[in-house]
């Protein structure tokens, strides 16, 4: 790999703009019911996030704070998140990924159940979508010979 | 060859082109993929899923399958990725 | 006047096509790999475009229910106002599949890069010629 030079300008203005760009995707996440937005666009940005820290920084300075073992393990968690709730559902005696039964758990009627289940697997899918555009990112850019365990 | 190429996309946008005469007006409220499902989906999404965002309710509740079988295709793909390219130094 | 109405109503599905038709002659005819791939990803562009068109309209906002809560909740909705919902579902998902291919694409190309050195397709059949002929 080319040598690195550190870039005052570049690595001051990611220091401020990651941020607020994080807090963004969080909003465009968890507000997904009300406004344009859910899972996959929340990821999207937030994914993003990181690949400008990627970028900016030296890739094993920031791999150090996002270790790619814990990225690896967030990647199937996201699918996870998704399948339990439908797996809750089932168990609980209605269709798989149909939220409507939630309400026998949660203090709220049926409407409302089926919005919070869709709130559930839309931060599953911001979770998955978030890891794998880091994942593919990281192999591609260094065509996977960056440093330290896997 | 390239020219030969050529004459096959030429060929194809014409029979697209031609295709287009009898697909819907741009913006007609009445054309066939606004008439079936969609006014169903606009009706009863507040009031079976209290989500104003019907994108987000078809999204997740009427085509949730969709969405699972979506979510493990990018996960295949992020694990793909990881297994043809990891080299550890 | 009459002619003017087909134009108008039309203009967006030829747009489509002749952007689909660029991506489908770098399809068959570039020489390179990566030129290829990328031509696979505007031919998706142009479809997820084509489908988006088709939820569209006319006088109609995007598809967010207004005045959902407070006072003016349980009103009668007009489906006429909110566009389709539908196709938007469709691409939504389609654009992270197009994502994900291409990543896995671009990652396949690494590995060819790494065995035969090149992207091109002629320098490749080479390469593997003179491998047959060593068998």
């Amino acid at each position: 790999m080319k040598e690195r030079y550190p870039d005052v300008t570049i690595e001051t203005i990611c220091r401020l703009l990651i941020p607020p760009i994080q807090l963004f995707a969080l909003y465009v996440i968890a507000h997904g019911h009300y406004s344009p937005g859910g899972g996959f666009q929340g990821g999207c940005i937030l994914g993003a996030s990181f690949i400008m820290m990627f970028i900016a920084y030296d890739i094993g300075e920031v791999k150090r704070k996002m270790q790619e073992k814990l990225n690896t393990i967030l990647c199937s968690t996201g699918v996870l998140i998704f399948a339990g709730i439908g797996l809750i559902c089932l168990i609980l005696g209605a269709n798989y990924l149909d939220y409507g039964i939630l309400h026998n758990i949660l203090p709220v009627h049926q409407a409302k159940a089926r919005a919070l289940g869709t709130l559930g697997i839309e931060i599953g899918v911001g979770i998955a979508v978030t890891s794998v555009m880091v994942s593919i990112f990281l192999n591609i850019a260094t065509a996977g010979e960056h440093e330290g365990e896997p | 060859m390239k020219f030969f190429a050529f004459i096959v996309v030429l060929f194809t946008g014409a029979l697209l082109i031609y295709g287009t005469v009898d697909m819907p007006n741009w913006g007609d409220p009445n054309s066939p993929p606004n008439s079936h499902v969609s006014p169903r989906y606009i009706e009863k999404t507040l009031e079976e899923t209290a989500t104003p965002n019907a994108v987000t309710s078809v999204l997740a509740d009427y085509r949730g399958y969709d969405t699972l079988g979506e979510t493990t295709v990018i996960f295949t793909a992020g694990v793909v990725c990881i297994m043809l390219l990891r080299r550890v130094k | 006047m009459d002619t003017a109405q087909f134009i108008i109503g039309k203009f967006n599905y030829w747009v489509y096509i002749v952007l689909m038709m660029i991506g489908f002659y770098a399809m068959i005819a570039k020489r390179n790999l990566v030129k290829k791939v990328v031509g696979m990803n505007i031919f998706q562009t142009a479809i997820i475009l084509f489908f988006i068109s088709t939820s569209s309209k006319s006088g109609a906002t995007i598809p967010i229910i207004q005045n959902a809560h407070g006072d003016a909740a349980g009103h009668a909705i007009n489906v006429a106002q909110y566009a389709n919902p539908l196709p938007h579902v469709l691409m939504l998902t389609a654009i992270v599949v197009m994502v994900s291919t291409f990543g896995v694409a671009l990652a396949l190309l690494i590995m060819v890069n790494r065995d035969y050195g090149t992207f091109e397709e002629d320098e490749i059949y080479e390469t593997l010629e003179v491998l047959q002929l060593k068998k």
